[in-house]
C-alpha cells in the first residue's frame, strides 16, 4: 500500500511541474510574439503570470504543510527544500516574461525595428535551459541538470555581445537609443531567466544527491572555514 | 570519522544464548558530545547501550566479546569491578524508576551513601548540585523528604537523571528516557541532555528521530546487529549514505 506521504509527495511534484507548463507557456508566447512581431498575444502572458502567481502561493503552501505535518528527512527532505526553491525562480521567471512582454510592446509598436538575430537565440537557448531545467527534475538526472549549467554560459556570452553591439549602435545613432533600450532590457531579462534554469538544475542535483554545488563552494569546506 | 580516545568499542559482539544481537561494532564517542542511536526493534541498539556499561552481562545466557575503552582502559579487564564502573558509565531507562521507599533527597543521595560517604554536608551539597544539574531543583528544594514516586512521570525521570549524575559519571546512557513521556517533560529533558553534555558524555537510544535530529551531535544507526552508519547528525538526517540509512529515516523500510 502506498503511504499517504508518498502520495502527497508525488501530488507536490506534479503541482510544480503544472506551473511550471505555466512558465514555459509565457516565454513561449513571448518569443512567438517577437519572431512573428505580431503583439496580439502580449495580453495572454499577462494572464499567463497571474496563473503563475495562484500556483505559486498553491506549491508554498503544500510544501509547508507538508515539512509541518510529515516532518520529512533526508532524500524527502532535500526534495520539498528543492521545490520551495524551484518554485520562487519558476515566479521569478513569470515576471521576467512579462518585463519582456512590456519590452515588446514599446518596440512593436515602431515600425522601424528590428530584433538583433542574437536576441532570437538567446530566446532559443533560454527556452532550452527552462525545459531542460523541468526535465532533469522530473527524470531526477543530474547529468541533465548540469547541461542546463553549461548552457548558461553560451545564454550569458549572448547577452554580452547583444550588450557590446547595442551599445555602439546607440552611440552611432541617438536615434537607436529607444530600440536600443528596449533590446537590452529583454537580453538582460532572458539573462536572469537563464540564471533561474539554472538555480533550478542546481537545486535537483541537491535534492537527487544532496550535494550543493551552489557558487562552486563545498558546504562542508566552507563550514569548516566559519567555525574559525 | 575523527577517533576519539575518549570512549570506544573495538570489535564488540553481544550475544543472547546462540543468538548474536550486536555484531563486530566498532564506533568512538567525542568527549562532551551526545550520540544518538537509532534504529528498528531489535537492531540491537538496547543491547549495545548496555554492554557500554557491563550491564548487558547481567541478563542470564547473555555474553559480550570486543573491547570497549574508556580512556583507554577496556572497561572488560578482569579487574574491573562492574558496580564501580557503572558510577563512571550512568544509565537513564525508558520508564523512570526511582526507588519507591526513598525520599526524593535519598534517591540522589543513594549512589554516594553506597559508596560509603556519610557526612551530611557532602551529601546535601551533592544533592543539590545534582538536582539543579537536572533542571529539577526548583520543583522539588522544598519536598526533599517527599517519596519520589509522589513525583510526575516527568520529575521522577529527571530524578533518575539527577540520581545518575550525583555519583559524577563521566558517560551516561539513556534508553528512550523519554518513550513514557508527555511533549512537554519531553523538552524538558531533551533541553537537558544539551545542557549536561558540558559534564558529561552522553549516548541515547531513542525511537524518536526528530528527537535524535534535535539533541544528538553524532546519530549511528542500526540495522539487524549491524552499525550500518555513524555520522554528523545534520548530514545523516539530510543525506545519508546508505540507502538502508535512508530508507528507514524517511520511513520506507521493509
Amino acid at each position: 500500500m502506498e503511504r499517504h506521504f508518498e502520495t502527497s509527495l508525488r501530488d507536490l511534484k506534479q503541482q510544480l511541474v503544472g506551473m511550471a507548463g505555466y512558465v514555459e507557456k509565457a516565454i513561449d508566447l513571448a518569443a512567438d510574439v517577437l519572431t512573428r512581431r505580431d503583439p496580439a498575444q502580449i495580453e495572454e502572458i499577462f494572464a499567463v503570470e497571474k496563473e503563475i502567481n495562484k500556483r505559486h502561493l498553491a506549491v508554498d503552501n503544500a510544501s509547508v504543510t507538508l515539512l509541518a505535518l510529515q516532518q520529512p528527512l533526508a532524500a524527502d527532505l532535500r526534495l520539498i527544500v528543492a521545490v520551495l526553491k524551484m518554485n520562487t525562480d519558476l515566479e521569478r521567471m513569470g515576471d521576467q516574461a512579462v518585463n519582456i512582454a512590456y519590452a515588446l510592446k514599446d518596440l512593436l509598436a515602431r515600425p522601424n525595428f528590428r530584433a538583433p538575430k542574437d536576441l532570437l537565440e538567446m530566446f532559443t537557448h533560454a527556452k532550452f535551459m527552462v525545459g531542460e531545467a523541468l526535465d532533469s527534475f522530473v527524470q531526477k538526472s543530474p547529468a541533465l541538470s548540469r547541461d542546463v549549467l553549461k548552457r548558461d554560459e553560451t545564454v550569458d556570452a549572448l547577452k554580452n555581445k547583444i550588450f557590446r553591439e547595442t551599445v555602439e549602435k546607440m552611440k552611432a545613432d541617438p536615434a537607436q537609443i529607444d530600440d536600443g533600450l528596449g533590446i537590452i532590457l529583454i537580453a538582460r531579462n532572458l539573462e536572469r531567466i537563464g540564471d533561474h534554469a539554472t538555480n533550478i538544475a542546481e537545486d535537483v542535483i541537491f535534492a537527487a544527491t544532496g550535494e550543493d554545488i551552489r557558487h562552486g563552494y563545498k558546504v562542508e569546506t566552507l563550514r569548516e572555514a566559519l567555525k574559525k | 570519522m575523527e577517533i576519539s580516545s575518549f570512549f570506544s568499542t573495538r570489535d564488540l559482539n553481544a550475544w543472547f544464548g546462540k543468538t548474536l544481537a550486536v555484531r563486530a561494532v566498532n564506533m568512538s564517542f567525542a568527549e562532551n558530545t551526545v550520540s544518538a542511536i537509532i534504529g528498528p526493534s531489535g537492531c540491537g541498539k538496547s543491547t549495545f547501550l548496555r554492554c557500554l556499561n557491563r550491564l548487558h552481562e547481567e541478563v542470564p545466557g547473555a555474553r559480550v566479546n570486543g573491547t570497549v575503552l574508556l580512556e583507554n582502559k577496556n572497561i572488560y579487564s578482569k579487574d574491573v569491578d562492574p558496580v564501580e564502573l557503572r558510577r563512571q558509565i550512568g544509565m537513564v531507562f525508558q520508564k523512570p524508576n526511582p526507588f519507591p521507599a526513598f525520599s526524593v533527597f535519598d534517591n540522589v543521595a543513594v549512589g554516594l551513601k553506597l559508596a560509603g560517604i556519610r557526612k551530611s554536608t557532602i551529601l546535601k551539597d551533592a544533592v543539590e548540585r545534582s538536582l539543579r544539574m537536572a533542571a529539577l531543583w526548583d520543583e522539588v528544594k522544598d519536598k526533599l523528604n517527599d517519596a519520589g514516586t509522589s513525583l510526575s512521570g516527568g520529575q521522577q525521570q529527571r530524578l533518575c537523571i539527577a540520581r545518575a549524575l550525583a555519583v559524577e559519571p563521566r558517560v551516561l546512557l539513556m534508553d528512550e528516557p523519554t518513550s513514557a513521556l508527555d511533549p512537554i517533560s519531553t523538552a524538558k529533558i531533551e533541553e537537558l541532555v544539551s545542557e549536561l553534555k558540558k559534564a558529561v558524555t552522553i549516548i541515547i537510544v531513542t525511537h524518536n528521530m526528530q528527537q535524535a535530529a534535535r539533541i544528538s551531535d553524532q546519530t549511528a544507526f542500526f540495522l539487524l546487529g549491524d552499525l550500518i552508519e555513524y555520522g554528523a547528525t545534520s548530514q545523516l538526517f539530510t543525506a545519508p549514505k546508505d540507502n538502508r540509512t535512508e530508507r528507514y529515516i524517511t520511513g520506507r523500510f521493509g
